[in-house]
């Protein structure tokens, strides 16, 4: 027996060393811990949107009109949110190529693109806010109503998560330009791009939701 | 750049209280959520006795309406949240990764966090009290009754109640993660899902569920404080919103709570009832299938709680709760036929079990009496529903956290609890449960409504009070021999030894208390009663830590 194989065997059937960390492969303790996290936040909106549906089915009328104009409140896909949608649904595909890029061990492209993501994330955010100012101006707010409050709660609580998403890749930008991360070990880049995904897709569930989905007259 | 090698057993000299406040071992956390859950336990109990002092008699003689409305919803809280939840995950906190031959679970300093989380949730809850009274819409908090406004939860107690259960729920589902990743990464060799022990089997089920329940309550309690604080309209008729919603993603979450509360109990009986009867569990797999079965069918039965709100379809959610009987039969088998011919040593820890065994069997069969459409209109929110539920949460739950209590503070503390001291409290405690809430099922058939603190001295409900009254005090009184037993124990108790009730686990291969990395060496794992396989089995090649790496 070589002492490379003693070596070998020695860790494998150890019983403290072998444990502490996954010696069998496969997923990594992070990487499963953040999609059991993301099942929790699976189920959070769910909650949100559930509450979404049951008022809106409560409601003669939905959207409802603004009861100073008698008009319709401007809810619209332009000039903001459609652009906002392209730039978040962007935002995912510049996260992966990061996250591909790591695996190769390029960290030129895994920097350039985490970054390009981060900035994406931001002026996403700016926009939001933009766009909440314009909405509060003509009298929407969270307070002005079923259609007010289910509006402002879910696309704010998807707003903390953009937020909680941008500081997760601002650690994983000051890391990766610090050089802490390479092929083999970059578990957390994998887990804040799992969590941007799911932050992606909560926001085009709630862009047909609350943009797509044909509204309802009473008769209807 | 030098690498430094630190060995498991690297010693590191921290200061007593310093190091408990900072520990991240499991061990060590898993002992605060105990002590912790036990103070929340006593302040809950205090409370009760509030409620069974003024209902002993008819009339309003220590409390008044609006203060009562708080103790009982505070009693309530605290039990639930702060007590029984964390208690079992305490549990799980100290023996599973012991029996699955971890050195520790999978994110040591989130489980901190997740314990820490819990004495600040507790404390901002109880800071009504001091703050112009804390909720008293009922531990369910249904909307509009918890609403900011008049005949409802004016206080800012109420929005105290949200936030301290918000960062409770958070302190779940991040030990919900760490549980489920520890479990399924970090077994020992050997250790395949169907030789886990089954604490550990019901330590998972408990973990989905909460992973998938708890995050609806928490988006139910935020957006009741949207409808408090920030003028929104969810769940308040008056304003558009939908009082029926508050239920339903209120229950979606709380129905499979009363599962969190049980199954880590059925696991901890079912590793007592094998150890104390000296028989394998009878019937290992289909326990853990019965286990998985409750888990799933949990959530597709929350709107029993809501039949006379005449929004739910009835038939179904009536035949899915009957269905829960099922499996949970199927676990009554398990436990009787594992005592059935086997060598009964009467115990404290199995004394308690068979408490847990009978008081539960109760609990189930008046809950089946509940699933019934047409019985529940009769019984809704009567004694009968507070008769049935402290008979599967104190019965049930509590009956398993004292059997767990004996059978592990051994490995625990390395001193053994005192059996006299033990049995004096099992015998106060089991009479005074059911002189206590065995009444309730006769107060509630007759008609007493639940959360009142006055009643009519003409309606015959005035000796059965009573004699609940006296009941709830001689439970109270059952908690002075527990504490002396272990204040005794920890002063002078009998050493434990690693092994005092020739257990089947791994908890039981290593040392009382086991050291911070729990194992020097592990048996082989070949079946799921590895200790007992290297006790009894042919000599074991046990495997030993080597210190060439």
């Amino acid at each position: 027996m070589t002492t490379d194989e003693h070596a070998l065997a020695t860790t494998e059937h150890n019983p403290v060393a072998g444990l502490s960390h996954d010696s069998t492969g496969g997923i990594s303790n992070v990487v499963l811990g953040m999609l059991l996290f993301l099942t929790s936040e699976v189920m959070f909106f769910a909650g949100l949107f559930a509450a979404y549906f049951s008022v809106r089915a409560h409601s003669p009328l939905w959207p409802p009109l603004n009861p100073e104009t008698s008009e319709a409140f401007h809810v619209e896909i332009l000039p903001l949110v459609g652009p906002a949608t392209v730039l978040l649904i962007l935002s995912s595909f510049t996260c992966q190529f990061a996250v591909w890029g790591i695996r190769r061990g390029d960290r030129v492209a895994f920097v350039r693109n985490i970054a390009v993501t981060f900035v994406i994330g931001i002026t996403f955010l700016v926009m939001q806010a933009i766009d909440y100012a314009a909405l509060g101006s003509e009298g929407l707010t969270l307070a002005s109503g079923p259609y007010g409050t289910t509006y402002f709660t879910l696309t704010g609580f998807h707003g903390a998560h953009v937020f909680g998403g941008v500081v997760m890749l601002g650690v994983v930008l000051y890391r990766g330009m610090s050089g802490q991360f390479s092929a083999r070990h970059h578990d957390a880049v994998e887990a804040a791009s799992l969590y941007w995904h799911f932050v992606d897709v909560v926001w085009i569930l709630l862009f047909s939701l609350l943009y797509l989905l044909p509204g309802k007259t009473p008769q209807g | 750049m030098a690498t430094t090698v630190l060995h498991p057993a690297a010693p590191t000299y921290r200061s007593g209280l310093y190091d408990w406040i900072t520990t991240t071992d499991h061990k060590k956390i898993g002992i605060l959520y105990i002590v912790n859950s036990f103070i929340f336990f006593f302040i809950g109990g205090i409370l009760a006795m509030l409620v069974r002092s003024e209902l002993a008699f008819p009339g309003l003689q220590i409390l008044s309406d609006q203060t009562y409305n708080e103790v009982f919803t505070m009693h309530a809280t605290m039990m639930i949240f702060l007590f029984v939840i964390p208690m079992l995950a305490g549990f799980g906190n100290y023996v599973m990764p012991l029996q699955i031959g971890a050195p520790d679970m999978a994110f040591p300093r989130i489980n901190a966090l997740s314990f820490w989380m819990l004495p600040l949730g507790g404390f901002l809850i109880l800071l009504g009290f001091v703050t112009g009274g804390t909720a008293a819409a009922g531990w369910t908090s249904y909307s509009p009754l918890a609403q900011d406004r008049p005949l409802g939860s004016t206080g800012s107690g109420q929005d105290l109640w949200i936030v301290g259960l918000t960062l409770v729920g958070t302190s779940s589902i991040l030990g919900a993660v760490n549980f489920l990743v520890t479990i399924f990464k970090m077994r020992a060799p050997g250790m395949t899902l169907f030789r886990m022990p089954l604490l550990t089997w019901t330590v998972l089920v408990t973990a989905v569920l909460v992973l998938l329940a708890t995050p609806v309550f928490t988006s139910a309690v935020i957006m009741l404080f949207i409808d408090r604080n920030l003028g929104g309209s969810f769940f308040d008729p008056a304003n558009g919103g939908d009082a029926i919603l508050y239920q339903n993603v209120f229950w979606f979450y709380s129905h499979p709570a009363v599962y969190v509360m049980i199954l880590i109990a059925m696991g901890t009986v079912s590793e007592i009832l094998p150890v104390f009867s000296r028989k394998p569990l009878f019937g290992y797999k289909a326990f853990v299938f019965a286990t998985v079965a409750i888990g799933a069918l949990g959530f597709s039965v929350w709107a029993h709680h809501m039949f006379t709100t005449g929004a739910v379809y009835l038939p179904f959610f009536s035949l899915m709760t009957f269905l829960i009987a099922v499996p949970t039969g199927v676990k009554f088998f398990n436990w009787i036929f594992t005592m059935w011919r086997g060598q009964i040593r009467v115990a404290t820890p199995l004394l308690f079990a068979i408490g847990f065994l009978t008081m539960f069997l109760i609990g189930g069969i008046n809950g089946a009496f509940s699933a019934s459409v047409p019985v529940d209109f009769a019984l809704h929110d009567t004694y009968f529903v507070v008769a049935h539920l402290h008979y599967v949460l104190f019965g049930g739950s509590v009956f398993g956290i004292m059997a767990g209590l004996y059978y592990w503070f051994p490995k625990m503390t390395g001193r053994m609890l005192n059996e006299t001291l033990g049995k004096i409290q099992f015998v106060l405690m089991f009479i005074g449960f059911n002189m206590t809430f065995f009444p309730m099922h006769e107060l509630g058939l007759s008609g007493m409504p639940r959360r009142i603190a006055d009643y009519s001295s003409t309606a015959g409900w005035n000796d059965l009070n009573l004699v609940a009254t006296i009941g709830g005090f001689t439970i109270a009184a059952s908690m002075v021999p527990l504490l002396w037993n272990v204040f005794l124990s920890l002063r002078s108790g009998a050493i434990a030894g690693d092994d005092p009730w020739e257990g089947n686990t791994l908890e039981w291969a290593t040392t009382s208390p086991p050291p911070p990395y729990n194992f020097d060496r592990l048996p082989e794992i070949r079946s799921e009663r590895p200790v007992f396989d290297a006790r009894h089995g042919p000599k074991s090649h046990a495997l030993t830590t080597t210190d060439e790496h």
